[in-house]
């Protein structure tokens, strides 16, 4: 008997081998297509772009720089160093504008289209249309909608007393111009975001909330009906249970979005490229947009890919906390 | 999973009717203020819709609520303004190429890591995870280079729309993490009726994970659809142009005939709109648990 188990041992022990060598063959077959296409354009490029960031490079490769296409950036070259830093500022003037907007009427439309109601479908359905159809058709409306002539907007605005107004080509601050609308002169640096920065926000969030809305519902879903029942059978109004207990218990989603809304207002392109191509003098120019420039129009790549990787770097920072979260939420499970 | 967060809101709803009871005019309010949010939603893709239909006439005077004459016509004078045709053509082949692309690399990928023994699967699936990370705005220059006549010469190709997206971490994820919730026991059965690895994931796993592939597939076929920053890039010629760089070409040769425009706008994102009302549950499921694509 304890021949025979040591003789069958043997073989089983040669084919148990041979079946994890066949496992590990199988294995890295079955992730070579994906990982192949990842090396080449998505890794690979990664650190292509930090080289290209080191060179002049114009059409073809130029002489070495080293870090010159940084300091140039941000504080060398007057004229680059200005424009970014005011792409940037132009950036984070956008996300101010569009994301906390954004989060509270999101809040707000998913809080009324929670629980059973008539209708829910239907809105959720029409509120989140805008996110899966093109930012370019969509702009390409927008564009017309905000035209000082034909667009519907200004008959609009017109309505409540408001004067026509060149909605995409007003390079003035919107405080400034309310400012004056009254009478006041409002100092420079309070003039506030252009009107083409703030129709452009308009839309942008027009094109976000529904998506937004989505992601509420599935945070308010998770949120346990006793601590409503509870709260109810201690008499608090409707506002009290909003304030002290959805919108507390809300939060983790409240941060998700407002970070994965950061990442994508840093990324906006589309939009802007299609309402203002950057202008009016430059004030929707936002970092993507200068890359752009810098790299397509002017053929600069070297400097286009020092900005694109300093943009990368804040994308990075904050993609990061995303996944920190990400990680720890229950719903992605 | 969201479609339990779902399920579990409407079995809190009795609850907030009965505190309600008989208040109805708050339910009116809370139409009221959701109808005003629809209109400002619908509001630009019927001006879209509308003006598409208007004379030039009427679309360059005062603006219309109601076009007083509808032009149907003017679908046609749009399509025949520019290469539509064509455009339709390249991106209706390159979003299927990129989106079955995309399904049997992360298919393959994902079951390795979800369900296979292999030295060095945690690096790889941490290196996964890292590019994960890596915005376009990143590999857009290097790409631009790499697709350029001095390496690779593929500007102006299908294969530049395509090759850098047949794999992405986003669909990797999304399976292994379907693909791990397949019992075990379902394997152990396959394995001990002798179906090799091939054969478990054809006939066991993918037909249980249809609704993930399904969600793969839009969300990997809607950002082929609405691709504009790379192709803009990349692309020269109308004979491989897509649609939304055709449509931003053709938001100059229309000049201010903007009604033309807005019909070339309509039918530019018809396909996607039927395609998101049909399939609304796996797209809407998809994108809203990952944030990241769309």
């Amino acid at each position: 008997m304890a021949i025979e188990v040591l003789r069958a041992g043997a073989p089983r022990a040669a084919s148990r081998r041979r079946r994890i060598v066949d496992e590990h063959v199988a294995a890295y077959l079955f992730l070579l297509p994906a990982a192949a296409v990842i090396l080449v354009f998505k890794i690979f490029p990664a650190f292509f772009a930090f080289y290209i960031s080191l060179f002049r490079w114009d059409v073809i490769q130029g002489p070495f720089r080293g870090m010159d296409n940084y300091l140039d950036i941000l504080v060398a070259n007057p004229t680059r160093a200005e424009q970014f830093w005011r792409s940037l500022s132009t950036t984070v003037t956008y996300t101010l504008l569009t994301i906390p907007l954004e989060i509270a009427i999101a809040i707000a439309i998913a809080y009324l289209l929670f629980g059973r109601m008539r209708g829910r479908g239907f809105y959720r359905t029409l509120y989140y249309l805008p996110y899966v159809t093109s930012t370019i058709a969509a702009a390409t409306a927008f564009e017309w909608l905000y035209h000082p002539q034909y667009g519907p907007l200004n008959d609009l605005v017109g309505l409540v007393g408001v004067g026509r107004q060149d909605w995409l080509g007003e390079p003035d601050g919107v405080f400034a111009m309310i400012g004056s609308a009254f009478g006041a002169a409002v100092p420079a640096i309070a003039a506030g975001p252009s009107l083409a920065l703030v129709a452009v926000s308009l839309m942008s969030i027009w094109h976000y909330i529904g998506f937004q809305v989505v992601i509420f519902l599935a945070g308010l879903g998770g949120i346990s009906p006793e601590y409503y029942e509870a709260a109810r059978l201690d008499g608090a109004s409707e506002w009290q249970i909003f304030r002290k207990i959805t919108f507390p218990l809300l939060s983790p989603t409240t941060f998700f979005v407002f970070t994965i809304a950061t990442i994508a207002s840093l990324r906006v392109f589309n939009q802007i490229y299609v309402l203002t191509n950057g202008g009016p003098l430059d004030t929707t120019r936002t970092v993507t947009m200068l890359v752009f420039r810098t790299f397509f129009q002017q053929t600069q790549l070297g400097l286009g890919a020092a900005m694109a990787f300093l943009l990368t770097l804040i994308i990075l920072a904050f993609t990061l906390v995303q996944f920190r979260v990400l990680g720890r939420r229950v719903f992605y499970g | 999973m969201a479609s339990g967060t779902l399920a579990r809101d409407t079995l809190r709803a009795p609850a907030r009717a009965r505190s309600r009871g008989g208040r109805l005019p708050r339910g009116t309010v809370k139409h009221a203020v959701l109808i005003v949010i629809a209109v400002l939603i619908a509001y630009p893709f019927y001006f879209m819709v509308t003006s598409g239909v208007k004379s030039f006439f009427e679309a360059t005077g005062r603006p219309t609520l109601w076009p007083h004459e509808i032009h149907l016509e003017n679908y046609v004078t749009a399509w025949n303004a520019a290469p539509w045709s064509r455009y339709f053509v390249n991106t209706i082949f390159i979003s299927i190429v990129n989106t079955l692309g995309e399904l049997v690399t992360a298919v393959l990928a994902a079951y390795a890591l979800a369900r296979m023994d292999f030295k060095g699967k945690a690096v790889i699936f941490g290196i996964f995870l890292a590019t994960y990370m890596i915005p376009d705005e990143a590999t857009l220059i290097p790409n631009f280079v790499l697709m350029s006549r001095r390496y690779l010469n593929l500007a102006d190709t299908y294969q530049v729309q395509i090759l850098p997206f047949l794999a992405t971490a986003f669909s990797i994820f999304l399976l292994r993490q379907f693909f791990l919730s397949v019992p075990n026991e379902l394997a152990d059965a396959a394995r001990i009726d002798g179906a090799g690895h091939l054969r478990f994931l054809w006939s066991i796993v993918l037909p249980i994970s249809v609704p993930a592939l399904i969600t793969v597939a839009l969300v990997s076929f809607l950002g082929s659809w609405n691709a504009f920053l790379w192709p803009l890039i990349v692309t020269n010629h109308p004979e491989v142009r897509p649609v939304q760089v055709g449509l931003n070409a053709f938001r100059q040769e229309a000049g201010a005939n903007y009604n033309l425009l807005m019909a070339a706008s309509t039918f530019v994102i018809a396909p996607i709109v039927v395609l998101y009302l049909v399939a609304q549950r796996y797209l809407v499921q998809g994108v809203a648990r990952t944030g990241i694509r769309g």
